[in-house]
């Protein structure tokens, strides 16, 4: 990097918020993929003001700017593959207010999203999203990812609480969209724009959000099948008798082998499928009920048998074989390559029955769990990346999985987002017209293509 | 492989299979004040790994990443693939010392410190933190500059030194009160021998109280702890011989001490020489009796103090206790058993203090800062007393309750306990 551009960015930014070091590029590499490339120069701002003048400076010398949190994606959409500047936001994490009587937060992008959520149960209210990496991602990622997580089924996604952004715009003018009202119906809607365009649109470096009050108890059953198919009608009978369970978590028998040859759980492993259903709710009453009445409906189609946690220790209990899931891939296997494909609620039971075969054509383990509620599937292929033959099976099989998604009427990702990793396959997703259009908003909102270049849309 | 074969290097399996989730960021204190990857355990695996897969040079600031990490454990304990990034930042600094040995070093871990005579004689680490000696140690530390503030901070840091070390006032063998039920071996740390000895006199009263005759051996040497953190494993090997073959001569049923420190050192020594066929079962057979005073306490039928101790007492979890040891529920069980102490869990208990054995003088600013979390934590819970055991943590909470005017004192549990059976007696 230029040493011009590197003590204009010191100037903006400060000594400490700018890092060269051969060991700084080496860390700012990688995301929560296996993908790495070193970018030029580390940039860590502390406000939205330098934000703009960094994206400003980069614009004028036409450098890449790939924004990140704390890179825990899964879909290498941080890894700087073109260089440039890695604009970290780890040290943009204030609250700037805390509304308690509209129930809004008006925070910077860098906080961690848990501590976030742990601010504002503080005061009784309740920030819902949980995506699994919600201790060490922040919320700016969160948006720019519109991620999920188990609770989504319920509450919605993260998308569904941002009610503003502060975002700079590739030209370093900053843009405030959106604010501190529930219903806006004047303009087009940027902030859904911007949420989920994974830093290819914009730096989204502040966010309005919107809070709920904190539901104060929970109950949890976990539920077992001989039959994916009995889980299946399980979910949707749920569903259609008005109940929404807080999650509705499945784990398929490869999930369940997976857990117990690694952890010694004393899961049962004759078990077609588990489903874990939460429910919760303000008062302690409505929501024994609730789970009491989704046990009645498990017993009615064809569980082989459901237990209720009767206090928190025996909760935790039930939660363990979940929780576990992450732990045991990685125990079994070097590697792991996990997708999320999203299909619509019926053919969950031809998802998974289609995936299994996959994974016989090509005798690498696919094992699958994922959000039944939803859709949701997070299939993860078990390899070792050492092994170039394996590495072309890994492909392949990734490819077949998104066929399957998209034959099934649904799509590539639910929640992880496109990256560099499902790029290949979004002409195949979304068809001429949408990648066309895409490309256009692209090209108003990022003329030099400075943004996160390379990610989401195909050349 | 950028090394030669002679250097001892991370096992392959050690690193290769960190999946980058991210998760440790979120536990590691150093990451979360500086929020910087490099200062992060996912950094720290990735710079270890490129370094010996020839990626990366191993550069002095690749070897002072090595060393900004607080070997708090808590990244070890949370990653879900098992990978222990404190330990590879460990043994990555033993790689840098074996390279580039530094002469110091030497000097220091293995002469000084090493032996009690010669640490008592030049009373290390006392004089080290008299100006002269301290700014020697800042020099061969490589800090650059050190603060009137940061001095002040240090001097602040020493507890009321006794008149000589508890090594020489302790007799070798302290008999049981009445009865002796169980033959205890006490491993007297440096620390606790000379800046701690009342708490280790406690200890030992306690000890008799309950059956314990306690033998005290004098010639044990350093655990070892000091020469891991600067990248000298080869000496730690060494003083894990010395205390074994020390305390093998006695026949003992466990081996106590009061120094979670300590403690967490002389309990790895089975893993250390597992592959020394001369010492491999030795070494196991000693880790194996190896106890936390407040665990062995808890674990054998303990005398209810029947006198009071009237105070709102909270508890700081050492890392090399909690994590490394496993051991948090029994010392808080001993807190909450004597009549009068009103227990309050401390926010956070097991967040690092920053002490990490020298990092207040080696890493003034990030140690201040992870302490400044420790502190704010502790004025939540309105304690007159915060208890620990380790004289490490101890002094790091010393300095900060100092800096901040707080009116609370530190001390170890057992010394809480030991007062509370005092109070009894006066009571008679």
């Amino acid at each position: 990097m230029d040493q011009q551009i590197i003590t204009k960015l010191e100037k903006i930014v400060g000594m400490k918020g700018v890092l060269t070091s051969p060991e700084d590029l080496a860390v700012y590499s990688y995301d929560g993929t296996f993908e790495e490339c070193n970018p030029d120069i580390v940039v860590l701002p502390e406000n939205s003001d330098q934000v703009s003048k960094i994206v400003e400076l980069a614009s004028q010398t036409r450098i890449p700017i790939v924004t990140r949190g704390m890179a825990s994606g899964l879909a290498a959409a941080s890894v700087p593959f073109s260089g440039g500047i890695a604009l970290v936001l780890t040290r943009m994490d204030k609250v700037i207010e805390l509304d308690l009587e509209n129930a809004i937060i008006h925070v910077e992008a860098g906080i961690v999203t848990a501590d976030l959520q742990a601010f504002v149960e503080k005061y009784g209210l309740f920030y819902p999203p949980d995506p699994s990496s919600i201790r060490h991602s922040t919320i700016g990622g969160n948006i720019a990812c519109n991620a999920g997580g188990p609770r989504c089924l319920k509450y919605g996604v993260t998308g569904d609480y941002v009610l503003g952004l502060t975002v700079v715009l590739a030209n370093g003018q900053i843009l405030k969209t959106g604010g501190k009202v529930i219903k806006d119906v004047v303009g087009y809607d940027l902030k859904s724009l911007f949420t989920g365009s994974e830093g290819t649109l914009g730096v989204i470096t502040e966010a309005l959000l919107r809070l709920t009050v904190k539901p104060k108890y929970a109950k949890t059953a976990l539920v077992e099948f001989a039959s994916i198919e009995d889980a299946s009608r399980t979910v949707d009978e749920i569903l259609l008798a008005g109940i929404v369970p807080a999650t509705l978590e499945l784990m398929d028998q490869t999930a369940i082998n997976c857990i117990e040859k690694a952890m010694n759980l004393g899961l049962p492993t004759d078990v077609a499928a588990f489903l874990l259903i939460e429910s919760d709710g303000v008062e302690l009453e409505s929501t024994i009920q609730e789970i009491e009445a989704i046990g009645h409906i498990c017993s009615k189609t064809g569980a082989t048998k459901v237990s209720i946690a009767k206090d928190e220790a025996e909760r935790a209990n039930l939660w363990k074989a979940r929780r576990s899931i992450s732990p045991s891939l990685a125990r079994l296997a070097p590697n792991k390559l996990g997708e999320d494909i999203t299909v619509p609620r019926s053919a969950i039971p031809e998802a998974i029955k289609r995936l299994k075969e996959i994974s016989n054509k090509y005798g690498l383990p696919i094992v699958i769990f994922g959000h039944a509620g939803d859709g949701n599937l997070h299939p993860n292929i078990l390899f070792d990346k050492r092994d170039p033959e394996q590495m072309k099976k890994v492909e392949q099989m990734v490819a077949e999985e998104f066929k399957i998604a998209l034959e099934l009427k649904g799509t590539l990702s639910g929640e992880h987002g496109v990256g560099t990793l499902k790029r290949p396959y979004m002409k195949g997703a979304l068809g001429e017209v949408s990648i066309g259009i895409q490309k256009q908003i692209k090209q108003v909102l990022d003329p030099f293509n400075i943004l996160n270049p390379g990610k989401v849309l195909p050349d | 492989m950028p090394f030669d074969k002679n250097i001892k290097v991370p096992n392959e399996e050690e690193y290769l299979n960190c999946i980058r989730c991210g998760l440790c960021l979120a536990v590691c204190p150093t990451y979360r004040e500086y929020k910087n990857e490099t200062d992060s355990p996912r950094g720290r695996v990735a710079l270890a790994r490129k370094s010996l897969e020839d990626e990366l040079i191993l550069s002095p600031n690749l070897v002072d990443k090595m060393y900004s990490c607080f070997a708090c454990l808590a990244c070890n304990d949370i990653c879900p693939v098992g990978i222990k990034p404190a330990d590879i930042a460990m043994e990555m600094r033993n790689v840098a010392e074996q390279v580039k040995p530094s002469g110091w070093k030497n000097t220091l871990f293995g002469k000084v410190i090493a032996k009690p005579d010669t640490m008592e004689l030049s009373t290390w680490p006392l004089r080290v933190y008299e100006n002269i000696g301290l700014r020697w140690l800042v020099h061969k530390l490589r800090i650059n500059k050190i603060f009137p503030k940061q001095l002040r901070d240090l001097e602040g840091m020493l507890p009321k030194q006794p008149k000589k070390p508890l090594r020489h006032a302790l007799p070798l063998i302290s008999r049981a009160n009445n009865e002796s039920k169980y033959r205890v071996g006490f491993f007297l740390g440096c620390a606790q021998s000379l800046m701690f000895s009342e708490e280790s006199a406690a200890t030992v009263r306690v000890l008799n109280r309950n059956g314990c005759t306690v033998i005290t051996p004098k010639a044990t040497v350093c655990c070892g702890m000091p020469a891991a953190g600067y990248g000298r494993q080869d000496l730690v090997i060494e003083h894990a011989r010395t205390n074994i073959a020390i305390f093998d001569k006695e026949d003992l049923d466990v081996i106590v001490t009061d120094c979670a420190t300590c403690g967490s050192k002389l309990r790895e020594y089975g893993d250390i020489l597992n592959k020394d066929p001369e010492w491999a079962e030795r070494a196991t057979l000693f880790s194996g009796k190896i106890r936390d005073i407040s665990e062995f306490l808890m674990s054998i039928p303990l005398e209810k103090p029947t006198g009071k101790f009237d105070a709102r007492i909270t508890y700081h979890d050492p890392c090399h206790l909690r994590r490394a040891q496993k051991v948090w529920k029994e010392p808080r069980a001993l807190l909450q058993m004597i009549e009068g102490v009103e227990f309050v869990e401390l926010p956070e208990a097991d967040w690092c203090c920053g002490s990490a054995g020298s990092q207040l003088i080696t890493h003034y600013e990030t140690s201040t800062h992870v302490l400044n979390r420790k502190m704010d934590n502790l004025k939540s819970t309105e304690a007159e007393i915060i208890t620990s055991g380790c004289p490490g943590c101890q002094m790091q909470l010393m300095t900060g309750i100092q800096r901040e005017g707080l009116n609370v004192k530190v001390m170890h549990p057992i010394q809480i306990l030991d007062l509370a059976y005092e109070a009894k007696d006066e009571d008679k």
